[in-house]
């Protein structure tokens, strides 16, 4: 193999596998360490700038971050990134001095954005701040968008929501809430110098199903009952719910239910229990609850008695694999399984809708009438339209909006002084030794064998009565620590230097995770399997020194690396360093 | 500074038989100067004691006093361990062996324990061919009181901060040959691949196997100007071949290239092939041994590898006929079988 090129921003980044697992790339044990060192002020502001929102997000986040975390590789839990970011949330100081300043002269240009959700606020916070004028339309009463509409309150508090949102609203953006977007040809007309699309996948999918027609009264699509619970026009449910489904919106319609008056709420699904969307801590909540989640029953139909409906009747299934790993759902009794039901709730999907986008305006649509958009730049076949959130490439989550705005935003910026759009500007970082002393690292570099913490919740009694009653409480300051403290440091890196190395064998002997080998050079697939451990893992790279003077090389497996700096502490001439690598994805006008 | 080594291991560590990793024969964290040879050796002694599938409680480690002799604090954490003073390790390893026979004796000890202080323990051990591995960490000086030469210093080597050396140098291998060792190797901290196979098969002979281990001082002796630097070492040795050793009920399976190989079998019924590089040695043959390494000293060269083995060995048990079960395990009426036998073995002597 050739010698490992460190100088590549990308493979550092790569080791630091909750940031490289993080759409935004938040630089994550940065801002972890800042809270073991109790800055949690500074803690929020490596998150702002990177994610936005990360009082949000410390509750909701979808955390791709943690099952990538590395701690998950040599035990069993990941480190609880996201609820950390909570920490610095919750006890972080006044932060409005922190906030960019937004130039008083205006740099001429016109943006507009379409829909006020985590991509459109993104999109914002990252132009004003250079002079943009820019005006926001959506169709609720303020901003947030999915945020505000689908999240459950017990999830995501108001204040939280408003806090956040307003960071960016008080940018000096123009609103213009309430009123529905019917026309992109309108829209464009106004000659801004780039308009912004981040309306989400707002329509529901449903089950057409026999009985339907009469059983309409009592059921509901998910996402649309959900947002008449958020703004308030729905103040009840039946005592007996089916929800249809198995992702995040039918666990947040149930635990939603069972504030509602709903008593006997179970949530029904054709796949088998591990095969559901929904997360595994969604699951869990729900389970605490008292909702069964009913597996493997395909709905089949509406039972109406009278004009009113009864239940639903669904055909229990058994789910066979192919070699290939595809599902067939096989009944398994003859029959079908009745259950009663007052109300229904369908959460089956959601989908994305443009009927106001007319399409004689250069943006050109695919066979599934989604735009055609850049992957990259976000830019659509109309030059001036970009796309970015679930409007783009169909319903994912909030951390992949804000991505999706930074990147929107970059090539808003670009494009708006005329540069390249596809020339993105290179991420900004930095490497810097760690050592302080002869065996002294600025970084804590002893590894914590705790376990994961978990978060408390408020109970059950108190939860279930009020829709608006948050139900974790997040970490109160010791536990952060600790938890913090389980942080392996991930981007403090392990630097070879091949001129300094006498081929002492002591970083070999020392490594705890045996990363570590010195041996003739070869090509990947050989190397694997011949270093001093295993190395399985095809998507952790191999770190490969020059020739030492031995003709051998030094090849190090990044998979299980503690980063515990025992290497370099052993070294007898600093041929290991740990050095910090910090990694910032370049934000517009940066 | 890390006082403890981290709790995680990698997660697809082999199991030996006993299904054992190797981390369940790890000890503390070593408190040598970074880059010491001899945590090398530490490293390769739990290597090969976890590929025997040897249980850590049926082996004693024992040492004397230096920075090589603390080294049994930092592997096998959980054997039996003696750690006694300068130059004595073997008269205690020969007193624990006399009482046990049963366990597996593994003593460490360095160039100034051995050839200087220790030297007549040393010689008389090896004459007695106890049956024990003894590893000495030699790296040409006294490592823990700051770096003096020692007498396995080469004459004209210079420690860092001194001056040439200008005595001539004990060979260890050549004194335990002389004194009747039965197993005589050496071998390099730096050289795991040589040193692993060596140490495994020095466990499975029967009687005294001493390797001696060219071990560098980084903090004294690792200077241009010495023989036990890192850099002379790897640059001047020559293996007298490779070995492979096959564990009692394994298959031979390696595949080498056509040369001279034999197949030697060990006590426990482990086996030992050697791939010979220098034709001129015959390690079958103490004579041959001897003059291979006078032939070294003289070309400047340092011989590594397996230097002599008798396979005929008889250990100091056999020669003394002791019983089979350990002293320690006769009670009392083994011990005093009553007047009867006492009038029986008196008659024997009129
Ligand atoms: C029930 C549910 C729970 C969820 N929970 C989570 C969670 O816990 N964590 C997570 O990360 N993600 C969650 N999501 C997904 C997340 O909400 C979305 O991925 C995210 O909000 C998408 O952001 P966006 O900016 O693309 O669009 P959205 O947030 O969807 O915002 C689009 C905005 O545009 C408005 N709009 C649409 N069309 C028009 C128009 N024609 N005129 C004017 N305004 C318009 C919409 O009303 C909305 O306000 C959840 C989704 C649902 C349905
Ligand atoms: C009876 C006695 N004399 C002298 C000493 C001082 N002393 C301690 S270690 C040592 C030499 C150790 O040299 P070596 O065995 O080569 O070990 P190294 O530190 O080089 O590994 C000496 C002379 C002592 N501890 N006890
Ligand atoms: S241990 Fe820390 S730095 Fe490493 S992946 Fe997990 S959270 Fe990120
Ligand atoms: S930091 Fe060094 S010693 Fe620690 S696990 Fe990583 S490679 Fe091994
Ligand atoms: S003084 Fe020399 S022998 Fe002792 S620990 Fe340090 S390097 Fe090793
Ligand atoms: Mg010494």
């Amino acid at each position: 193999m050739k010698p490992t090129d460190i100088k590549n921003p990308e493979y550092f980044h790569k080791v630091v596998d909750c940031q490289h697992a993080c759409p935004a790339h938040t630089p994550v044990p940065e801002y972890i360490r800042l809270i073991a060192a109790e800055r949690y002020t500074d803690a929020y502001m490596v998150n702002w700038r990177s994610n936005v929102f990360p009082g949000i997000l410390g509750r909701t986040c979808d955390r791709p971050c943690e099952p990538a975390c590395r701690r998950v590789r040599v035990e069993e839990e990941p480190v609880a990134i996201c609820r950390l970011k909570r920490v610095a949330a919750d006890n972080k100081d006044d932060i409005t001095d922190r906030l960019p300043t937004i130039p008083r002269k205006k740099n001429g240009k016109r943006i507009a954005l379409i829909g006020a959700g985590p991509a459109s606020l993104t999109v914002a916070r990252d132009l004003a701040p250079l002079g943009y004028s820019i005006d926001i339309y959506d169709n609720q009463f303020a901003g947030g968008g999915m945020m505000r509409s689908q999240i459950p309150t017990f999830r995501l508090p108001v204040d939280v929501l408003d806090e956040e949102v307003n960071y960016i609203l008080n940018m000096g953006v123009t609103t213009t809430f309430n009123v529905e977007v019917d026309s992109l040809k309108e829209i464009l007309s106004k000659s801004y110098d780039a308009v912004f699309v981040g309306t989400g996948a707002p329509r529901g999918k449903g089950l057409n199903l026999p009985g339907l027609e009469d059983a309409m009264a009592n059921v509901y699509l998910g996402i649309d009952w959900l947002s008449s619970v958020a703004f308030e026009h729905t103040r009840s449910i039946g005592k007996r719910v089916l929800v249809l489904g198995g992702g995040n919106t039918a666990m947040d319609c149930c635990r939603t239910s069972r504030r509602m008056g709903g008593e006997d709420v179970r949530v029904v699904v054709r796949s088998p229990f591990e095969d559901m969307k929904a997360s595994p801590w969604e699951k869990a909540d729900a389970a605490h609850e008292g909702i069964p989640i009913y597996n493997n029953h395909v709905p089949r139909e509406f039972v109406v008695e009278e004009g009113k409906l009864k239940g639903m009747n669904f055909e229990k299934v058994e789910a066979k694999y192919d070699e290939e790993g595809n599902r067939t759902l096989i009944p398994i009794q003859d029959g079908l399984v009745f259950m009663e039901a007052d109300d229904v709730l369908m959460a089956i999907g959601q989908e994305n809708s443009f009927p106001w986008i007319e399409r004689d305006l250069g943006i050109e649509f695919d066979k599934w009438d989604m735009p055609l958009v850049d992957k990259a730049t976000f830019q659509s076949t109309n030059k001036t339209v970009f796309f970015g959130g679930d409007s783009a490439f169909g319903p994912e989550n909030i951390i992949t909006a804000v991505a999706h705005g930074h990147q929107a935003a970059v090539s808003i910026d670009l494009f708006c002084r005329g540069e390249d759009v596809a020339q993105r500007p290179p991420p900004h970082v930095t490497l810097a030794s760690q050592k302080m002393g002869v065996h002294e690292w600025s970084y804590d570099n002893a590894v914590e064998n705790d376990q994961r913490y978990i978060v408390p919740l408020a109970p059950l009694q108190k939860t279930l009565k009020d829709r608006k009653v948050e139900v974790e409480l997040g970490f109160d300051i010791s536990t952060g620590f600790k938890e913090a403290e389980r942080c392996l440091n991930c981007d403090v890196q392990t630097v070879f230097d091949e001129l300094r190395c006498i081929e002492c064998d002591a970083c070999i002997d020392i490594c705890p995770t045996d990363c570590i080998s010195f041996t003739t050079n070869g090509s990947e697939d050989d190397l694997r399997g011949r270093l001093e451990a295993p190395a399985p893992e095809l998507t952790q790279d191999l770190y490969i020194s020059a020739d030492l003077p031995t003709m051998r090389v030094m090849v190090k497996d990044e998979n299980v690396c503690l980063h515990c700096g025992l290497c370099a502490e052993r070294c007898p001439t600093t041929a290991w360093d740990m050095q910090k690598f910090l990694y910032n994805v370049s934000q517009a006008g940066q | 500074m890390s006082y403890q080594v981290p709790k995680f291991r990698h997660p697809d560590l082999p199991l030996n038989d006993l299904g054992y990793t190797k981390a369940d024969y790890e000890g503390t964290i070593s408190t040598l100067c970074a880059g010491c040879g001899h945590d090398s050796i530490s490293g390769s002694i739990v290597r090969a004691c976890h590929e025997l599938s040897i249980e850590p409680h049926k082996i004693a480690k024992l040492s004397g006093i230096g920075c090589s002799s603390k080294t049994p604090a930092y592997f096998l954490g959980k054997s039996h361990g003696f750690n006694s003073v300068h130059g004595r390790m073997p008269s205690v390893v020969t007193g624990a062996a006399l009482a046990n026979r049963d366990l597996i004796y593994l003593g460490v000890s360095g160039d100034g324990d051995t050839a200087s202080i220790g030297m007549g323990q040393f010689a008389h051990v090896a004459r007695r061919n106890l049956n024990m591995v003894y590893i000495v960490m030699n790296n040409g000086c006294y490592g823990l009181t700051k770096g003096q030469d020692s007498a396995t210093a080469d004459r004209g080597s210079a420690s860092k901060k001194g001056d040439p050396n200008i005595y001539s140098a004990i060979d260890l291998c050549g004194t335990a040959l002389q004194m009747g060792a039965t197993f005589v190797a050496r071998s390099f901290s730096g050289d795991k691949e040589q040193l692993l196979p060596l140490i495994k098969a020095a466990m499975s002979h029967r009687g005294f196997a001493i390797i001696d281990v060219i071990s560098p001082c980084v903090t004294f002796n690792n200077n241009p100007q010495s023989t036990k630097s890192y850099e002379f070492v790897r640059e001047h040795s020559e293996a007298t071949g490779t070995i492979d050793f096959v564990p009692m009920h394994k298959e031979i399976t390696a595949h080498y290239q056509p040369g001279s190989s034999h197949d030697v079998t060990l006590h426990d019924g482990s086996s030992l092939r050697l791939y010979k590089a220098d034709e001129s040695l015959n390690p079958f043959d103490r004579r041959s041994a001897v003059a291979a390494l006078e032939d070294h000293r003289d070309s400047g060269s340092i011989l590594t590898g397996l230097i002599y083995i008798n396979e005929d060995s008889r250990d100091l048990h056999e020669v003394l006929e002791t019983s089979q079960r350990p002293l320690n395990q006769l009670d009392e009426a083994d011990l005093c079988p009553g007047n009867k036998m006492l009038v029986n073995i008196n008659a024997s002597l009129r």
